[in-house]
């Protein structure tokens, strides 16, 4: 995976919520047996009209969005099915960084992304962000009030900063093991069978009629 | 220190805590579909690693394939490039597989605990979000992506941090002719999509307990719907019974069997165990469930009006108004009056062999109204061979239904069973999403009675006191 350390880019607007992974990439696309070639297909159903066509009707279509890199949205992005051609899709049609917001506490905390789409994006070097939702408002607001507004997000530091009129810094909170893997760019698989000798012995003493 | 059901499995299957804060978790059986799988087994491939244990691995293919007579011959290119890619890697890397035209074939988590692979106590992942299903066993099963998948098959072990435990408990009994799908829908219709997000649900409670395996896993399946990682169902008799009823190749038998039962009972939350979110709900107010709009939490009773703006927790005015326009539906309106298009009884929610009993009965001696198409489809081929076997495939035929083999079907539309723009289809899956059944198509979910019903009167009825269309 490549590390993400800092990055700018522009900021797009996708002023939804509980944007399931089947909008973000159609089951038809998840026929394909390669992992490349499904950025044209991010958002197919809303992005583009019957005939092919990209749908003027759809945000993210607007041609001051044309170069964004990053995308602020709203909570439980990523719901739904765990196809991991979803973040496949966003990574390839050029996001690296997405931005939603939480929402309340306790029994009534309704997060930013859904558990296993977060999950993928760590896998593929996707920094999802997560802020209270009158700061994500407040972003909106921005976004929508100047055309070609860029944004930073330096992930060591954890601070996501709007490059508006002036400088607006905001800090967000993250996860310590999914950050060092970012930073670092490192591979799971490798890092875990650095423990292959935990496994074998645990392996040793699992029952048998698990093991069959 | 008293444990829930959900910490007995995970600290069973903890291999090391990780520096990372992270933990290192044993996988005792992997499930693996054709969507899912080509570019795990690619990066193996790519990095020069081998799958760890095939004999813990399990293959089927249920997405893509067709399931009507033509369903030996796939004819899309792209669908046939995938099914065969499963049979290469499954070949090249020893692992079972139940492919197109085995005996075995069907829907991976309804194959999965007919085969034996599910049984309690275990760990189980699956490259598919429905993976909950199997927590009806009492054994930690979720849905995982590619590079987990990959993971899985190189190391036998997931790297993960412990989820939250949520505590969901169905008192009193049911109503006549509600099932369990009606009760996961209510959940989700007061805790929204997101409600469970980073925790394990513990499904518990008389109207539970009371509950068939079969109707225990349609309540597990749905656990991702409410945003949870697994859902999970403590096992009991009912448990034991159900995987001794059958001839289950992969349960343990002899010796093996009593050391197994032996730890399976030890395995329900202990008197007094501390979860981090409890949930009471009362069995017997629920109604039966029709979800209105493009999320399963947008969901009401059968008598119930669709609600207005401002009238559905957790979304906003905006995001109602979407879903309304989406589904051709009016604020105020009874989904009753909707006229239907296409009834569709299957997917790996409601596909099994109670299932399609409990579908028959409503719709023995009975036709389909003339302007819709019911489609019927067994979750695996064993369980269409065993409908077929009690008569239930007459009943269906002389109904003016498709009888069809096995496979995902009309829930997700990668295979040719698909709605057209605009058409209503009262389902029997599991997600009511733009498109989810073909773009443009409306989605109502529902349990098997209610879309056999729905078939029947050509519009949504209320199971409970409708007349039988005489």
């Amino acid at each position: 995976m490549e590390a993400f350390t800092t990055h700018r880019g522009i900021l797009a607007p996708l002023d939804r919520a509980n944007v399931d992974t089947d909008q973000i990439i159609p089951k038809q696309f998840l026929k394909s047996i390669a992992r490349t070639g499904f950025g044209p297909s991010a958002f197919f159903d809303w992005r583009y009209v019957l005939n092919g066509d990209p749908n003027p009707e759809f945000e993210l279509n607007e041609a001051r969005y044309a170069n964004r890199s990053l995308l602020v949205t709203r909570n439980n992005f990523g719901c739904g099915s765990s196809r991991e051609h979803a973040v496949w899709a966003l990574a390839q049609d050029g996001y690296k960084v997405i931005i939603a917001p939480f929402r309340g506490e306790g029994d009534d905390y309704i997060p930013g992304f859904a558990d296993i789409f977060k999950n993928n994006c760590s896998k593929n070097g996707i920094v999802t962000i997560e802020l209270a939702e009158d700061v994500v408002e407040q972003i909106f607001q921005i976004v929508y009030g100047q055309e070609g507004l860029e944004a930073s997000v330096d992930l060591e530091k954890q601070t996501l900063t709007l490059h508006g009129e002036e400088d607006l810094s905001f800090e967000f909170d993250y996860d310590a093991s999914v950050k060092n893997k970012l930073l670092k760019g490192l591979d799971d698989i490798e890092e875990s069978l650095t423990y292959l000798e935990d496994i074998e012995s645990f392996e040793k003493t699992h029952a048998t009629w698990i093991t069959l | 220190m008293a444990k829930t059901l959900f910490e007995k499995i995970w600290d069973r299957h903890l291999v090391r805590d990780l520096p990372d804060g992270t933990s290192l978790l044993y996988i005792d059986r992997h499930l693996v579909h054709e969507v899912t799988s080509p570019q795990a087994f690619e990066g193996l491939r790519l990095s020069g690693r081998s799958v760890r244990h095939p004999e813990l691995t399990f293959s089927t293919m249920d997405h893509n394939v067709p399931t009507d007579d033509s369903r030996l011959t796939i004819k899309d290119p792209i669908s046939k490039a995938q099914v065969e890619a499963l049979e290469t890697n499954c070949k090249d890397n020893g692992i079972h597989l139940y492919g197109i035209g085995d005996d075995h074939q069907g829907i991976v988590h309804v194959i999965g605990p007919e085969m034996g692979i599910t049984v309690p106590g275990l760990t189980l992942v699956c490259g598919d979000s429905h993976t909950s299903t199997h927590g009806a066993f009492g054994t930690l099963a979720f849905g995982i992506g590619t590079s987990e998948v990959e993971h899985v098959l190189a190391t036998q072990t997931l790297r993960q941090k412990k989820p939250k435990t949520f505590k969901v408990e169905f008192t009193g009994k049911l109503q006549p002719h509600v099932s369990s799908k009606d009760m996961v829908l209510k959940l989700i219709g007061i805790i929204g999509t997101a409600g469970g997000t980073g925790s394990v649900f513990e499904f518990c409670g008389e109207a539970v307990e009371s509950l068939t395996m079969e109707a225990r896993m349609t309540i597990c399946n749905m656990a991702i719907e409410g945003g949870a990682k697994a859902g999970l169902i403590a096992p009991d008799q009912t448990t034991f019974d159900y995987i001794l009823a059958e001839d289950r190749p992969f349960a343990p038998k002899g010796e093996a069997w009593d050391k197994a039962l032996a730890e399976w009972k030890k395995l329900p939350s202990d008197p007094g165990a501390v979860y981090d979110r409890t949930l009471v709900i009362d069995a017997s107010k629920i109604a039966p469930q029709v979800s209105w709009g493009t999320s399963p939490g947008m969901v009401i009773d059968v008598d119930a009006p669709v609600p207005g703006l401002n009238d559905v927790p957790g979304y906003s005015a905006g995001d109602v108004q979407k879903a309304l326009d989406y589904m051709g539906l009016e604020a105020g309106q009874k989904l009753t009056d909707s006229k239907l298009d296409i009834v569709f009884i299957g997917s790996c929610t409601n596909s099994r062999i109670e299932d399609l009993r409990r579908a028959a009965k409503v719709l023995d001696g009975k036709k389909k109204a003339d302007h819709l198409r019911l489609m019927v489809v067994p979750g695996s081929q064993q369980v269409r061979k065993q409908a077929e076997a009690e008569g239930l495939d007459k009943i269906f035929k002389a109904a003016g239904a498709e009888w069809r083999w096995a496979g995902c079907s009309m829930c997700l539309a990668m295979n040719p069973d698909k709605l057209s723009p605009q058409e209503r289809c009262a389902s029997t899956s599991n997600r009511n999403f733009e498109g989810r059944q073909g773009a443009g198509g409306r989605t109502h979910l529902v349990s098997p009675e209610m879309a056999a019903a729905a078939a029947v009167a050509g519009h949504f009825v209320d199971i409970r006191d409708w007349n039988g269309g005489n």
